[in-house]
């Protein structure tokens, strides 16, 4: 028999914990400034804000679990380029919903294999490869975007924004794709050998892990997930924009690493990744109750990520 | 003399030769002392905040504040600086110290360095906002003057890149201390069975950094000579990339500087490149990338070639 004692220590030592401690901190801390007020819509408010992170990150997860150098840098051009693309297709038309989520999967997928193409043939370390991809696909984003200003369909932009009982419609098709995801993470020769590779690449190759090929997979996964978060956004936030996917950048690199994945690759977290997201949201929705000016609140939500963080403690040394 | 290593060496300078080959040949007037020192002006801040990001690469470290961190000192130097010089001076050390501090900190809790530096990103960003809510300040005149010098025959820019990277070269290559800062990327358990202390190196590394760090800000303002809060937030990217296009790895304490400096101009050169080639103002990001794309593919070419 387990005490609870026990029990809480295992708990506590999973390392996706963390994030959802801060998470739940920062909303009752917010929550108890506005005397327990509008606490539900608070969560729900951040939920569909979060569901575009978590998208975004499950990607950025399996690029950063394939070992250090390894990240994604394109991603905030994938997702103007795409968002553009299926505000296009689509045209406003709700019958073209579906072959406009389908172009911008499609463009998403392109890039993903200009970028795999460029690490591979061109052997350009990952983060450089994907920041110089990043610099092309946003002049194209920017070309073809030009003067763009379509709306999105009606039931695309309902679908985007609707929700079921205070839960946003998006963040339950993306628990769903968390779930596969976390399927494929553990369950599928392909997740595990991303994260054979992330831990020895030598070693994994050796083994016949075809990391080639996975490697290959991993950045496709990436910037397809980059693509549909482009087109709901652009759903979500009525139309695409050059600088919708700025902020995920930097943001999804703290969301993936805060969620418990390591940084040096080899071994990834997928829960986390919605701690994360959601503590990164509530934790500027705190201090934004509090009042606190732009500058105060960076440093604020700097000192907090660096404490989680240290909270959460390193990494083993190996 | 061709052997592999001496090829690598020669990378950088590769690099940057077919950078600029196809600006003076488009641009005859640019080969001139003048027109070297415009074409250049830019790329010194960059090489100082590239030399910066190599001191935490080459101790396996990844700095994602150095844009904020740049950003930060520039206004510092705007506002307290040129007003009140002891204050400013004191300020600037305390940013050092920050930088040596989250050496520390990341060595201490052996945290990983991409989260704690994306922290501080937001840290430095906060305190220059705070420092300056709205573009302007004042470079100091000796700053204004410094970046100003001209320097007989050569244009200095290029005197201060070449200063910059024999300097960090003789004291980080040809040196006993320096031989064991980067064993620490190398093989930090050796370096610390030998009896080095670990933490000490890292937070000189870290200081190092955050010093080079200012220096890059103070010559930024000197060319700008007003600052705002997000003015070098492409640094932490161009730096990175700097490192790298130089030769340096991510792991393994292998870094260059001299390559790093040749990496940054190349950079800067890289920018400064589309005006000459006409390129519609759409495609001027694009092709950033794509002259960034063609350098490494010809390296790439080079290297298997050496095989």
């Amino acid at each position: 028999m387990q005490t609870a004692r026990e029990r809480l220590q295992r708990v506590l030592e999973r390392p996706w914990i963390w994030s959802f401690l801060g998470a739940l901190g920062a909303w009752g801390a917010a929550v108890a400034f506005m005397a327990g007020h509008g606490s539900g819509e608070l969560a729900s408010t951040t939920l569909s804000f979060a569901v575009f992170m978590v998208i975004i990150a499950l990607g950025q997860m399996f690029v950063i679990t394939t070992g250090p150098g390894n990240v994604d840098l394109s991603i905030p051009a994938t997702i103007a380029l795409t968002g553009a693309v299926a505000m296009k297709v689509m045209a406003e038309q709700d019958e073209m919903i579906l072959l406009g989520l389908g172009a911008a999967l499609l463009v998403g997928l392109a890039v993903g294999l200009f970028n795999y193409l460029l690490i591979w043939l061109l052997r350009i370390p990952p983060i450089i490869a994907t920041m110089s991809s990043n610099f092309l696909v946003m002049s194209s984003a920017i070309a073809y975007g030009r003067g763009l200003r379509i709306k999105p369909p009606p039931l695309f932009s309902d679908f985007t924004t609707d929700k079921v009982m205070g839960i946003p419609v998006l963040a339950i098709v993306t628990a769903l794709l968390t779930v596969v995801m976390g399927i494929v993470l553990r369950r599928t020769v392909f997740g595990r050998s991303v994260e054979a590779i992330g831990q020895n690449m030598r070693a994994a190759w050796l083994a016949g892990v075809q990391v080639g090929r996975t490697r290959l997979k991993v950045y496709l996964i990436s910037a397809t997930l980059a693509g549909l978060c482009g087109a709901l956004l652009a759903g979500f936030s009525g139309g695409s924009s050059l600088d919708a996917g700025e902020a995920y950048l930097l943001a999804s690199i703290a969301v993936v690493v805060i969620g418990g994945t390591s940084v040096a690759g080899g071994r990834g977290n997928i829960p986390g990744l919605w701690g994360a997201a959601l503590f990164l949201y509530l934790l500027e929705a705190m201090l934004n109750t509090y009042g606190a000016g732009a500058g105060v609140r960076m440093i604020m939500t700097g000192l907090i990520i660096i404490a989680v963080i240290t909270i959460a403690g390193g990494e083993e040394t190996r | 003399m061709l052997n592999p290593q001496s090829l690598r060496a020669a990378l950088p300078v590769f690099s940057l030769v077919i950078i600029l080959v196809p600006i003076f040949y488009i641009q005859p007037r640019t080969m001139s002392y003048f027109g070297l020192n415009l074409l250049l002006q830019l790329a010194v801040p960059i090489a100082l905040a590239t030399i910066a990001q190599m001191f935490i690469l080459a101790v396996n470290d990844l700095d994602l504040s150095m844009g904020g961190y740049v950003g930060v000192v520039a206004c510092i130097s705007a506002t307290y600086l040129n007003d009140t010089p002891l204050l400013g001076v004191v300020l600037l050390g305390l940013c050092v110290a920050g930088y040596a501090a989250v050496g520390a900190l990341i060595h201490w809790r052996n945290l990983p360095s991409i989260v704690v530096t994306l922290g501080m990103l937001f840290v430095w960003q906060g305190l220059a906002v705070l420092v300056l809510p709205t573009p302007g300040g004042k470079a100091p005149e000796w700053v204004k003057d410094f970046m100003a010098l001209k320097i007989p025959l050569i244009p200095f820019p290029i005197v201060a890149a070449a200063v910059l990277a024999l300097v960090v070269h003789f004291g980080l290559m040809h040196s006993s201390y320096g031989a064991v800062l980067r064993g620490v990327g190398g093989n930090p358990k050796a370096v610390a069975r030998a009896g080095w202390s670990l933490l000490k190196a890292k937070m000189v590394m870290y200081a190092l950094a955050g010093v080079f760090g200012v220096l890059s800000g103070l010559s930024l303002i000197g060319l700008t000579t007003s600052a705002q809060a997000n003015i070098a937030m492409p640094y932490t990217l161009l730096s990175i990339a700097g490192v790298i296009l130089g030769g340096g790895e991510f792991v393994g304490g292998r870094v260059s500087p001299i390559g790093a400096v040749l990496g940054a101009l190349t950079l800067a050169l890289a920018t400064r490149a589309l005006t000459f080639f006409s390129i519609p103002p759409d495609w001027q990001i694009g092709a950033q990338g794509a002259i960034l794309i063609i350098v490494l593919a010809l390296r790439a070419v080079i290297n298997r070639r050496e095989g």
